[in-house]
């Protein structure tokens, strides 16, 4: 092995990369990227791959969703009366399990006879994309003001992180309710789903940029005072080349990790807002709303509340599992 | 009768001949529920019909439970159904409702008046004779000073807020009565159309005849109040009590007791039973816990009456010995939509598409289904109001599918064939509500109707809902409501849904905006009409007429599965509050 300046962050025997295998013999002494080596890192680490195997499985699912509930469900408006059990009055499926049968993979909703299965993929659809572009705004805006604080410093400095302290003590989630009971239901010609889908990202992603605001800034402070800032602003540099030239590739490892640990939350707290009945509004499935259905049936049709807390359970923590592998590889200091 | 749950109901709001707004009403029909009672035997439904274990043992304490507390004790200002009812434990009134099952709890006899009233011949003016002996808990007599000083207070709604405000309406004429509180009188009873000439007598003069008076006379606030420990807006934290039990401590959100008024005369009361030695109220916010302690016997009966929740009524559904102490009376309500002129539901072939095109059966699984939730509509008059019948079903709803044919049919000749855009209102703070709406907005989908639902702030039911403007500035085609009558005629119930003339800026409940001549004149002619038979055949026709219109597109009568203790004795239905009758209740092992 080389002592070259790797070499502390990596141990593999094997032969690392393709030049290497080419010339049969000779040791494996060669260069690696930072994206070569966590990758490398990030494949032997077994969790974080089934994590992102999950995460993977579960976009497909919601890109697919018309075509599955196609396939496999029925419409997610659509009423089955003849699934209930009318006769003692009692509105609940028919069968064991909440009515799982090779008709309804998942069973039934009580009192509508709507197909489980398919309100669960296009929540997804849902859970997900909110998900995925909340973390984004946030991702964004954080590193735009986490960059300016930490690298202008003053009092650009002082405004961003009051702002940022501001936003951290805020009450988010009260302030989300109040917000998403006096929007309109629709606007921009969306339609009533995705016009609520674009209003939670929106609260979402605004309300989760100083967590990674916080973090930019922080890194920023310590490497903008580093020799090869110090020499590429020596060299004549601009303040542009210098933001993102050199400081933002060393930021990135951060931002992208933080990203990912920010999506589970981001699940969550949509999950929390459809339970308080702000979220999607019907007939439109989401994850939590189906679980705030369930409450009241919680003790006698208890397929109904395990199958939306499952998915989120399973959907969390295959993303956090993700994040983590993918820290401890771009990371391995944080180990 | 008043509000059953906590709708709000926007008293005040009141027009011409007094009928404001919103309620509930009672009673059921003679029907499907399950069986003929007989005996006093307890089987499921027995109580809607006979007494369950008639009985006439005294002693024990009756152990009522409730998930909210009352809005208030103070008799004028009660508006919620079982408050009305608990108030026949300490109001008496000049007249009120039978103490019996069936339709005979309809009937408005007297109280504390030794007889019926005497009406002269022109209709305008009734006299009442009180019982002698009558006393209030402290001893004092009941007189009809008293009496008349608690309709007076009626008016004053600038300090005691929150009942019904109908006397007021037949009863002021002109005068602008400003509350016994701001009476510059002497002695506080300047209000001219009421006169106590003695002690024992008091005669309301009316200004035109108007054959529903004995209904407002029966309600809590026409109850006397003793003028002396009148606190005014305190006073429904200690009420004077005429009837056969009075407070010994009411801890606001926590519990109520009462306990025998010992000046309380059994021999002057035809109506009471009075039977528990002591009767407690508890009151939880959780109504699960609620119905366990139900079903577990450690509690008599939930006085809210509104039905078990989910957990509970499959219990019931599916346990057979749990179903025999179970009913599920109507309890007064229809659940409907309303269709407004916003287009283009202005249009009555597009509104005959809507009912066509609606699910009758998935709606009424989405209410709770047919014991939970209620039968499915037919018409807006629901059967506990004479001139209902339940046979009468003009759309064929009754055989429980979407007609979708006949809807196409309706949309063409609508000039819609392809259907239209319709947003659908619902309250956010009823569940069911928005679950009848999500049930709408599926079988509307199948006849090409796209329909949003709109869920609004239902404490601003009166404001948004109830505004004509607001609902045509938001474009709400479908308004999902409910109703129920505060007093069983057909004039209380339908006036306010159909006349032209009840049409308000705020508060309104004609959300169709009816405005059809020959309905309001109906309306005149029935008021006019004594005879209750021919009235009820007027009301019938009115309930047609609005049907015809393809206002309306009823979804359930309501009903709801309540459970009893099986301890408890003198169990029925009372149908003018769709629930049992709870100053009649005994317990059968005396503890």
């Amino acid at each position: 092995m080389s002592l070259g300046p790797e070499a502390s962050v990596t141990d593999e025997k094997t032969a690392p990369t393709a030049d290497a295998a080419d010339r049969p013999g000779e040791q494996a002494i060669a260069g690696r990227s930072l994206k070569q080596i966590a990758w490398r890192r990030l494949k032997k680490d077994k969790v974080a791959i089934a994590g992102a195997c999950v995460v993977i499985f579960l976009i497909v699912v919601a890109i697919l969703a018309p075509l599955l509930i196609k396939l496999l469900g029925h419409p997610i408006d659509e009423y089955h009366n003849d699934a209930l059990d009318t006769e003692l009055g009692t509105g609940l499926p028919k069968g064991a399990l909440g009515g799982m049968s090779w008709e309804y993979l998942l069973g039934v909703e009580p009192q509508t006879g709507r197909d489980i299965f398919s309100r669960i993929i296009y929540g997804a659809q849902t859970t997900l994309t909110v998900a995925f572009l909340s973390a984004f705004l946030s991702t964004l805006f954080g590193t735009i003001f986490g960059l300016a604080a930490g690298f202008l410093g003053g009092w650009v400095d002082s405004v961003i992180s009051r702002i940022m302290d501001f936003l951290l003590a805020f009450p988010q989630l009260l302030f989300a309710i109040a917000l998403l009971s006096v929007l309109p239901d629709e606007f921009f010609g969306l339609g009533p789903r995705w016009s609520r889908v674009g209003v939670l990202i929106g609260v979402i992603g605004f309300f989760g940029w100083p967590y990674i605001g916080r973090i930019v800034r922080g890194q920023t402070l310590s490497l903008r005072e580093r020799e090869f800032v110090e020499a590429s602003r020596s060299l004549g540099a601009r303040s542009g080349r210098i933001l993102f030239r050199e400081l933002l590739p060393n930021l990135a490892a951060p931002i992208l990790v933080y990203t990912t640990l920010i999506i589970p939350t981001n699940i969550l707290t949509e999950a929390a807002l459809s339970f308080l009945g702000v979220g999607i509004p019907p007939p439109n499935p989401s994850w939590g709303g189906m679980l705030s259905d369930a409450v009241q049936f919680y003790r006698i049709d208890p397929m109904y509340m395990i199958i939306p807390g499952s998915v989120i359970f399973i959907t969390v923590l295959a993303f956090n599992l993700f994040g983590d592998g993918l820290r401890d590889a771009l990371d391995p200091k944080a180990r | 009768m008043a509000r059953k749950t906590r709708v709000l109901a926007a008293s005040g709001v009141a027009l011409a001949l007094g009928l404001t707004t919103a309620a509930c009403g009672g009673g059921s029909d003679d029907d499907d529920n399950g069986g003929t009672a007989s005996n006093g035997k307890s089987e499921f439904g027995a109580a809607i019909t006979s007494v369950v274990n008639p009985s006439t043992t005294k002693g024990g304490t009756l152990n009522l439970w409730s998930s909210q507390d009352a809005d208030s004790w103070d008799p004028a200002r009660g508006y919620y159904a079982f408050v009305w009812n608990l108030n026949r434990l300490y109001t008496r009134k000049l007249v009120d409702y039978a103490a019996a099952p069936g339709k005979d709890g309809l009937k408005v006899v007297p109280d504390l008046a030794e007889a019926e009233p005497t009406i002269s011949a022109d209709k305008l003016t009734y006299t009442f004779k009180l019982r002698s002996g009558l006393k209030w808990d402290d001893g004092a007599p009941i007189t009809s000073k008293d009496v008349k000083y608690g309709v007076e207070r009626v008016w004053a709604t600038d300090v005691i807020s929150g009942g019904p405000y109908y006397l007021p309406n037949v009863l002021d004429q002109g005068q602008n009565y400003k509350g016994p509180y701001k009476d510059t009188a002497p002695d506080k009873l300047g209000l001219k159309s009421v006169t106590t000439p003695d002690d024992s007598t008091i005669i309301f003069k009316l200004a035109k005849p108007y054959s529903d008076f004995l209904y407002l006379l029966a309600m809590p606030g026409s109850g006397p109040v003793p003028q002396k420990r009148d606190t005014g807006a305190q006073y429904g934290q200690k009420p004077a009590a005429s009837g056969p039990y009075m407070f010994k401590s009411i801890a606001p959100g926590k519990s109520v007791s009462w306990v025998r008024n010992p000046n309380w005369d059994p021999a002057s009361d035809p109506i009471r039973k009075a039977l528990p030695e002591a009767i407690n109220l508890t009151i939880t916010t959780n109504a699960d816990d609620l119905d366990n302690r139900l079903l577990a016997g450690t509690a008599d009966l939930d006085v809210g009456q509104t039905g078990v929740q989910a957990a509970a009524r499959t219990k019931l559904l599916t346990d057979n010995n749990l179903k025999a102490n179970a009913d599920a009376p109507n309890t007064g309500f229809l659940r409907f939509a309303d269709m407004t002129p916003v287009a283009p539901l202005n249009n009555i072939e597009c509104r005959k598409a809507v009912i066509y095109a609606a699910d009758p059966t998935s709606i009424q699984t989405a209410r709770g289904g047919p014991y939970a939730g209620g039968d499915i509509g037919t018409s807006i008059l629901p059967p506990n109001i004479a001139g209902s019948d339940t046979n009468y079903d003009p759309y064929n709803r009754k055989q429980g599918k979407p007609q979708l044919d006949k809807a196409k049919e309706a949309l063409t000749k609508c000039g819609q064939p392809n259907g239209f855009n319709v947003k659908i209102a619902a309250r956010n703070n009823r569940a069911a509500e928005v679950k009848t709406a999500e049930a709408l907005q599926a079988s509307l989908k199948a006849a090409g109707i796209t329909a949003s639902i709109d869920q609004y702030d239902g404490a601003q039911d009166s404001a948004i809902g109830g505004s004509p403007e607001i609902v045509k500035q938001r474009g709400y085609g479908i308004i999902i409501t409910g109703w129920g009558a505060d007093y069983p005629s057909g004039a209380g119930y339908m006036q306010p849904l159909a006349d032209s003339r009840f049409i308000t800026k705020n508060g309104n409940f004609n959300r169709s905006e009816i405005k059809d001549p020959a309905i309001d004149k109906l309306f005149d002619d029935a008021a006019g009409e004594t005879d209750p038979a021919k009235a009820a055949e007027i009301y019938k026709q009115i309930n047609q007429k609005v049907m015809d219109g393809a206002y309306v597109l009823p979804f359930v009568v309501d009903k709801a599965l309540n459970y009893r203790n099986p301890r408890l004795t003198n169990a029925y239905v009372h149908e003018s509050f769709g629930m049992l009758d709870f100053q009649a209740l005994g317990v059968s092992d005396g503890k």
